[in-house]
């Protein structure tokens, strides 16, 4: 067993674990500090896979921003006090959860996937840098995202305020 | 036994599952955003596994992850700006009593 393996398996372990302890957590605010453990050890599989870039910016945004914005939403919806509370779906959601993992894992472990053994880059910032902005036209739709993103906040902003 | 793309790919399909399944059974409206976050940091490790074992130097699983973590940050904000707007007029978030849609 190589150090990689160790990690993906420690990582994989707390990943999954701390999804679950967010969906079946009875206390809201524990739901969202497992949602950063589970955030941190995506970013960790993303070293794993030779991304280096996007496990800084998983950690920048998903764990800085999101988790703070989420904890932020349950301390101004009084969640804590009222608990993670089920619906009526949960045995028929057990039930089509089960069979979707079980026929993607079926249908993923019998697909022949063309795999290269090519070794993967160093450090992928420059190459992305690169894709993002000299090649494959990708620029443009760079500047729709950033201008997405403005809309986002004046819709938000206008939406939670004061009328 | 080495690390295989097949690991990756069955590892993000139990996240997706776990966060598919807290979508579908819980009531509060904030675990229902917070199990769509999981769903998409699934389908960012799905994509970044194939970048690496199918597509190693030219990176468009990458790219696609970068493009798909601003989608899930604006998503996020305007939902919890909706949520927050509909706790200030119902005073509660439950999804099942919002249905002022509904026949």
């Amino acid at each position: 067993m190589t150090g990689q393996t160790i990690a993906f398996w420690v990582l994989a372990a707390t990943g999954a674990s701390s999804a679950l302890a967010v969906v079946l957590s009875r206390n809201v605010f524990r739901a969202a500090l497992s949602l950063v453990v589970c955030f941190l050890a995506v970013a960790g599989l993303f070293v794993v896979l030779y991304a280096d870039f996007l496990a800084a910016v998983q950690v920048l945004i998903y764990v800085g921003a999101i988790a703070v914005l989420i904890i932020m939403a349950i301390m101004l919806t009084r969640e804590v006090e009222r608990g993670n509370t089920t619906g009526r779906l949960v045995w028929p959601a057990l039930f089509a959860t089960t069979a979707f993992i079980a026929i993607s894992v079926w249908a993923m472990l019998n697909t022949d996937w063309p795999v290269t053994t090519t070794p993967p880059l160093d450090t992928t910032t420059s190459a992305l840098g690169n894709m993002l902005f000299d090649q494959a036209g990708m620029v443009l739709i760079l500047e729709v995202a950033a201008l997405m993103i403005v809309a986002t906040i004046v819709g938000a902003v206008s939406i939670v305020k004061e009328k | 036994m080495t690390l295989g793309l097949q690991h990756f790919l069955v590892f993000s399909t139990v996240l997706f599952g776990i966060g598919l399944f807290g979508a579908f059974s819980r009531r509060s409206a904030i675990v229902i955003l917070m199990s769509i976050e999981i769903m998409l940091n699934a389908v960012n490790i799905m994509l970044v596994a194939f970048s690496r074992y199918v597509t190693p130097v030219e990176l468009t699983g990458q790219v696609f992850t970068i493009f798909s973590i601003i989608i899930a940050a604006a998503e996020v904000t305007v939902g919890l700006a909706i949520i927050i707007a509909i706790f200030r007029h119902y005073n509660d978030i439950d999804v099942n009593k919002i249905n002022l849609l509904k026949l």
